[in-house]
């Protein structure tokens, strides 16, 4: 599409955004989809949340409680969390290191138009004869396996998934590998970008073993394959190994490039450059590489020889230790900061805390011997949505306040976002907290039914749940209202924010460094460290 | 598309399919390292040689439980004819357990035997087992299945008793409907 002057956006819906290969473009479509799926997979959890408003079954039959819970993760963590941090990388990388656009433009518009498709194959099991599938997003034989007709409909879905991914992480790659202005080295990106950089390498290490083990998983069911079945001398635990090779450094996906982000905001409303720079990118490396030895934490309860068991316990633990790293970097930051509170600095503050927290119920059940407990209970469903939630998404949504302005010209109201942040941040807490006492208590996971003695804290945790959706609808009023009009935002729409990204007019035009040259090194964050 | 772009996007294409064969690695790996831990409780077939090596110490003792159950694909009835026994590890014991079709269809099963605790299940060696082949039963038919083991003498100290458990799988197409066809009788026994 060689369109080069300025800002001449392609007219028309199929050119501007079906057959778009723009990076800013396409990152739009990635996050206006990403909102779309978090609306969706959100209405799942209000179905969810309202089934346990009390004991009893009241709303839903059993069998469509668990297509919820099993629809509501996979919609949120491929469809919602994942595509929204590639929309952001799509918009902010090009701009923070210089570039024009992605490497890989032509397969960045694939990457994205294949999104809708693996979510219409997802989702149309929920109009079939039995259903959508109901064995929770783990996807573990042979309980999914006797889901009726969805099993192949959820492999091609996760293939699609895992393509678009992949095709995602390629392009972030070379896009960072190749494209940085020639004065900008490894050790003068933003700490996004670099996080970004490890991610897409985990990326493309752990999607094709998902792949591998979902298209196991369709051959077992449809081709007479034996990879988990015992009758035919396979081992379902296999499985359980497979997935969690795939599905711990993918809880790291999910959460790395939100340190990324939080890396990026703190310093601005500080006022202060990160501390510990580079130390910084070391701890992501860190965490990183243990994420693939960690994964049979998942499994304390499936029966492993006590070395085992020793050996995922200690290594978990680990995590910690860059974790920590990057928590107290954080705080350093702040430290004698002369500090202001928008609404992206709140966001982030609350991620530290509140990750802090899933952090620490994390710890609790790396402990082999008391994850016993804990385990299949709500307390490890407390503990993934502390990371999730106040996690990965108050990131994504710091990251949308903190960049709106770049993207779409106008500030939006600090008072609506001030709202919007109590509002959330209180209704998390009152959803997830009691949480943590339900599963201590020993209420299952996946069940939708319990007694009553778990009845206060359910209801509880309900009208959190109903008061933080609610709060996501209120900010959709807030993205659009701002698109739509307001205070016209400067180039540098936080006075003195470093990172190239604000050496560009606001809304950035449809093109920025189109001149391949160097740039100026003291307009970004880490200019002088090498 | 620069050259660099190039050899970076073969060589991330690259490390995409080295992953996916990775994936499927990990197969005979998982194998291959319960063969060795036993951690997935598989027991072993014993040989010639494994029967020489046997020091039989007569003062020692350890129980060996059954346990029998079907998958609930399968219309059977499936039982230990003993629930326990004591053996002296070292030597050859035999063990018996019953099994009936309730289908008024042949149905032809496999079983695959799991020994518990996992550490021991190495130790488990058999020398004959109706586990080795199919089974096929007539309607009605009812068949008693023996299998001949050893316990290990070099079975380490500690380990007092051993649960072998047996999970016979339906190995024959059949519908739905056939295969629950005397679901109900799974109560009875
Ligand atoms: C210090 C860091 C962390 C530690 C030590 C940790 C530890 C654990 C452990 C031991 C479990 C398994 C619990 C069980 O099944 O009994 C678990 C589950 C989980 N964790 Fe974490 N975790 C950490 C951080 C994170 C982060 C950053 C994320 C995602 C952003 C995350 C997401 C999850 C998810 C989604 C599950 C549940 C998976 C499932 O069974 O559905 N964790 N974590
Ligand atoms: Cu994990």
């Amino acid at each position: 599409m060689g369109h080069d002057s300025h800002d001449h956006k392609p007219k028309g819906f199929v050119n501007r955004w079906l057959m778009t290969t723009n990076h800013k473009d396409i990152g739009t479509l990635y996050l206006v989809f990403a909102f779309a799926m978090f609306i969706t997979g959100g209405a799942m959890a209000m179905i969810i949340r309202l089934e346990l408003f009390q004991p009893g079954l009241q709303f839903v039959e059993p069998d469509f409680f668990n297509q919820m819970t099993t629809m509501h993760a996979l919609i949120m963590v491929f469809g919602a969390v994942m595509p929204a941090f590639v929309g952001l990388a799509n918009w902010m990388i090009p701009m923070m290191i210089g570039a024009p656009d992605m490497a890989l433009p032509r397969m960045n518009n694939w990457s994205f138009w294949i999104l809708p498709f693996a979510f219409a194959l997802l989702g149309s099991t929920l109009f079939m004869d039995g259903g959508a599938p109901a064995g929770g997003w783990t996807m573990y034989p042979p309980l999914v396996l006797q889901g009726g007709k969805n099993v192949a409909y959820l492999v091609f879905a996760v293939h699609l998934m895992g393509i678009s991914s992949i095709m995602g992480a390629i392009n972030v790659i070379a896009t960072i590998m190749n494209m940085r202005a020639p004065n900008v080295g490894y050790l003068n990106m933003p700490l996004f970008v670099w996080t970004w950089l490890i991610t897409a390498f985990l990326l493309i290490a752990v999607m094709p073993v998902l792949a591998g083990a979902v298209t196991m998983l369709l051959t077992d069911r449809y081709f007479g394959t034996s990879f988990f079945n015992a009758a035919g001398g396979g081992d379902p635990v296999l499985f359980q190994h497979i997935f969690w090779f795939f599905g711990h450094p993918e809880v790291y996906i999910m959460i790395l490039p939100s340190f990324g982000v939080v890396s990026e905001i703190i310093p601005t409303f500080a006022r202060k450059p990160l501390f510990g720079y580079v130390s910084m990118v070391y701890a992501t490396a860190g965490i990183a590489f243990l994420s693939f030895i960690v994964w049979a934490h998942h499994m304390f309860s499936v029966g492993m020889p006590l070395g085992g068991e020793l050996y995922f316990m200690y290594a978990t633990m680990m995590i910690a230790v860059p974790t920590g790293v990057k928590i107290f970097n954080w705080v350093a930051t702040m430290w004698k900061g002369a500090m202001t509170f928008e609404t992206p600095m709140l966001f982030s503050l609350a991620f530290v805390v509140l990750f802090t927290i899933g952090g620490f119920s994390g710890v609790m059940m790396a402990l082999a011997p008391v994850d016993l407990q804990y385990h299949d209970t709500y307390f490890i469903v407390a503990h993934f949505h502390y990371v999730l939630v106040p996690g990965a998404i108050f990131a994504i949504i710091a990251a949308a306040y903190y960049w709106l302005p770049k993207w779409s010209g106008h500030m939006y109201s600090e008072r609506l976002g001030k709202i919007h942040f109590w509002w959330s941040t209180i209704s998390v807490n009152v959803l997830f907290f009691p949480q943590h006492f339900l599963g201590l208590a020993g209420m299952p996971r996946r069940i939708p039914d319990y007694s009553t003695q778990f009845a206060e804290f359910n209801m509880m945790s309900s009208i959190g749940g109903f008061a933080f959706g609610l709060a996501q609808v209120f900010f959709i009023y807030i993205v659009v209202k701002t698109v739509r009009g307001g205070k016209k935002a400067e180039a540098n729409a936080w006075g003195d924010a470093k990172g190239l990204e604000w050496t560009v007019p606001s809304p950035a035009p449809h093109h920025t460094f189109d001149e391949f040259g160097p740039v100026d090194l003291k307009k970004m964050a880490h200019g002088e460290v090498h | 598309m620069d050259v660099n772009t190039k050899k970076t996007l073969k060589k991330c294409l690259m490390v995409v399919v080295l992953m996916g064969g990775f994936g499927y690695a990990l197969v005979p790996l998982y194998d291959v390292i319960c063969d060795i831990t036993g951690l997935n409780g598989k027991t072993g077939v014993a040989n010639e040689q494994i029967l020489a090596r046997q020091v039989v110490d007569e003062t020692r003792r350890v129980t060996v439980q059954f346990d029998g159950t079907v998958n609930s694909d399968l219309p059977w009835s499936f039982r230990p004819a003993k629930f326990s026994m004591e053996v002296i590890p070292g030597k050859m014991y035999t063990a018996e357990y019953i099994a009936q079709n309730v289908a008024s269809k042949e149905v032809i099963g496999q079983a695959v035997p799991s020994v518990a605790p996992n550490e021991a299940s190495i130790y488990f060696d058999k020398t004959e087992c109706f586990c080795f082949t199919q089974q096929l039963l007539k309607p009605g038919e009812s068949k008693n299945m023996p299998v001949t083991f050893i316990v290990r003498s070099d079975l380490p100290e500690g380990i007092d008793v051993l649960t072998l458990s047996y999970t016979f799988f339906n190995r024959s197409n059949m519908t739905a409907d056939e295969k629950t066809q005397g679901s109900d009788v799974h109560e009875k026994i």
